[in-house]
């Protein structure tokens, strides 16, 4: 699309000026209101516990200190929750990046037996969907509940990143993979000396859908995983969040005895503990969305054309 | 076999890992339907179970008790799906009017800030609520302090106004990622039409009616077709979390009762039935909106 930026320097009458202030107006709270919450959360679990649970720190922080963060990860469960997030984070991220943009690849080239069908096989999954309780029960008979495997195995194939990726690869000049394959090179060859150093860019846009949705999975631990140790973040902050009082002291019985004014600035209660796993949790997600803005709006766009 | 039939093969080998995992995790599990008509006890096999046809189906609608029940869901779903529904022309209007905001960069601000929190999971976005709404929430500190109330109000357990405060959370969450396409579309506006109608004197609110708007709609339908049709799938994740035994009754739409249903109390067979009837509700509803598309605006959606 073309960014044509021309500057009226027209008269504006009363009226054009009273919509743009009440724009201004109305899109600077729509902004507090998405990033107050997030702001009111990370002030909090830096302040002094004691000032905070008097619910007395509203926009700056007093007394900052970090033990909150400190003792967050010496309970019992966190570390190893943080790990398997991580995992299927990696792990998943890898496996659907590579996924999507093979079979974007191969669904464009033309001698494949009967490739319309097979990719028609595949998109159409994004249309019917045999509810959650059928595919726990499958996803059961074949051991895949309590399993790692659970996590990454499913979301290897999403149509939708496919679809992405084959349009992208659509737009590459043909010219490009015959003249490799005068020069000898087999179809595996064109694909990873040809095609994926010129699909990078959509390749990015797929690791990072498939990333926020690998970190943010909460659906899935729910229906498959009663083993705790499989957990992930997202699934331990909910429980967290349900199960009260005894976090705090969970987190207390393991800091280390100070004096007592000092203790109440520091000690952990639930509310503390449970900001603090949340700010963990939503922490990696507010520093790389900035830097990868362009790269989900560039997403969004292609689907929206072709989906 | 012809050199030229081998390659071909050659190319579909390639990519056969990738169809069985796709029949694995979305076509086979349509198998799953089978558990509908059986009478399924967890520890043991399926073929070990009783076949017992239509019952689960019949039982639905078999006492008032499950009737109302059922009716009560159908409704918590229709009221979401409404509210969604009803309000899809927010993300449009928030789009048209950002964009009549001169300075980039708080355009910008606004822009990657409003989308932000469709990036958080549904448990983020109820340990947020829980923050800042809870009976020792940064609302309720506040009100008492300045002595408002006396006694806390509990908002995430009010049994009242459910469906409109989902409605709210799910705006907060949607709402700038859902205005994106439409800031693009904006930006593909012929730049001349518009300087065109200024230079005859048409002030903004006559623009953005007679050449913005317009220009916005073709989206605007598909994405309305595509909203309709899945109008029974509101998923369960933010009911899910959202839910306590306050708001029960209220918050269950249909993803969430099959759900409780079957990891609640066991009822393995008759939540596949309802989930079944579902699903092919809904194909019904895609296949009706997509001809609803090409007969009114010749356009289809799948």
């Amino acid at each position: 699309m073309s960014q044509v930026k021309t500057k009226h320097k027209m008269h504006v009458s009363a009226g054009d000026r009273a919509v743009e202030i009440v724009c201004y107006i109305i899109y600077t709270i729509a902004a507090f209101l998405c990033l107050y919450p997030f702001y009111y959360i990370m002030i909090n679990t830096i302040s002094a516990n004691d000032i905070s649970a008097r619910g007395d720190i509203l926009f700056l922080p007093q007394n900052i200190h970090f033990h909150n963060y400190i003792s967050a990860f010496r309970i019992e469960g966190l570390p190893q929750a943080f790990k398997i997030s991580l995992m299927r984070t990696v792990l998943g991220t890898a496996l659907t990046v590579f996924a999507s943009a093979f079979l974007g690849f191969m669904f464009t080239q033309e001698k494949m037996w009967a490739r319309k069908f097979w990719y028609r096989l595949v998109v159409a999954t994004m249309y019917f969907n045999a509810g959650i309780i059928p595919w726990y029960l499958v996803m059961k008979t074949m051991h895949l509940t309590n399993n790692f495997w659970g996590y990454i195995l499913p979301a290897i194939v999403s149509p939708f990143n496919l679809i992405l990726t084959k349009t992208f690869v659509e737009s590459v000049p043909k010219e490009l993979q015959e003249a490799a394959e005068m020069d000898g090179a087999g179809v595996l060859t064109v694909f990873f000396r040809v095609i994926i150093p010129v699909i990078k860019p959509i390749m990015a846009t797929v690791a990072i859908f498939s990333a926020v949705s690998q970190w943010n999975a909460f659906q899935d631990t729910l229906l498959l995983m009663t083993d705790t140790k499989l957990y992930p973040l997202q699934f331990v902050l909910y429980q967290y969040l349900n199960q009260a009082s005894s976090l705090a002291s969970l987190a207390q019985s393991t800091s280390s005895t100070a004096s007592l004014a000092a203790a109440a600035a520091t000690t952990q209660t639930t509310t503390s503990v449970r900001m603090t796993i949340t700010v963990i949790v939503v922490l990696p997600i507010m520093l790389v969305y900035p830097i990868f803005q362009k790269y989900f709006v560039k997403g969004i766009m292609i689907g929206a054309v072709k989906g | 076999m012809s050199k030229k039939k081998l390659y071909s093969f050659k190319l579909f080998l390639l990519v056969v890992p990738f169809i069985v995992l796709v029949l694995l995790f979305c076509y086979y599990p349509l198998y799953g339907w089978m558990y509908a008509f059986y009478d399924y006890k967890p520890p043991k096999d399926l073929a070990d179970c009783a076949f017992v046809g239509g019952k689960w189906f019949a039982s639905l609608v078999s006492s008032d008790v499950k009737i109302k029940q059922l009716i009560q869901v159908l409704k918590n779903t229709f009221a979401m799906s409404g509210l969604t529904l009803g309000t899809s022309w927010l993300p449009m209007l928030f789009a048209v009017f950002l964009n009549e905001i001169h300075g980039v960069k708080f355009r910008k601000f606004v822009q990657t800030v409003t989308t932000l929190p469709n990036f958080v999971s549904w448990v983020m976005v109820y340990s947020i609520a829980f923050s800042l709404f809870n009976s020792t929430g940064m609302l309720n500190s506040l009100l008492m302090k300045i002595g408002l109330i006396d006694t806390p109000i509990l908002f995430l357990q009010a049994s009242t106004h459910v469906w409109f405060t989902q409605w709210l959370w799910l705006t907060w969450k949607n709402l700038g990622w859902a205005a994106i396409m439409y800031i693009a579309a904006i930006s593909s506006i012929d730049d001349e039409m518009i300087q065109a109608a200024r230079v005859d004197g048409a002030t903004r609110m006559q623009i953005i009616w007679h050449i913005t708007i317009p220009s916005l709609l073709p989206t605007y339908f598909v994405l309305l077709v595509l909203n309709v049709a899945n109008f029974l799938n509101n998923g369960m994740e933010q009911y899910y979390v959202f839910q306590n035994a306050f708001n029960k009754d209220y918050i269950q739409v249909l993803d969430l009762y099959v759900y409780n249903m079957a990891m609640g109390s066991g009822g393995y067979s008759v939540s596949v039935a309802i989930s079944m009837l579902k699903s092919l509700v809904s194909l019904v509803l895609l296949f009706i909106v997509n001809k609803a598309s090409k007969v009114i605006r010749g356009e289809s959606i799948l």
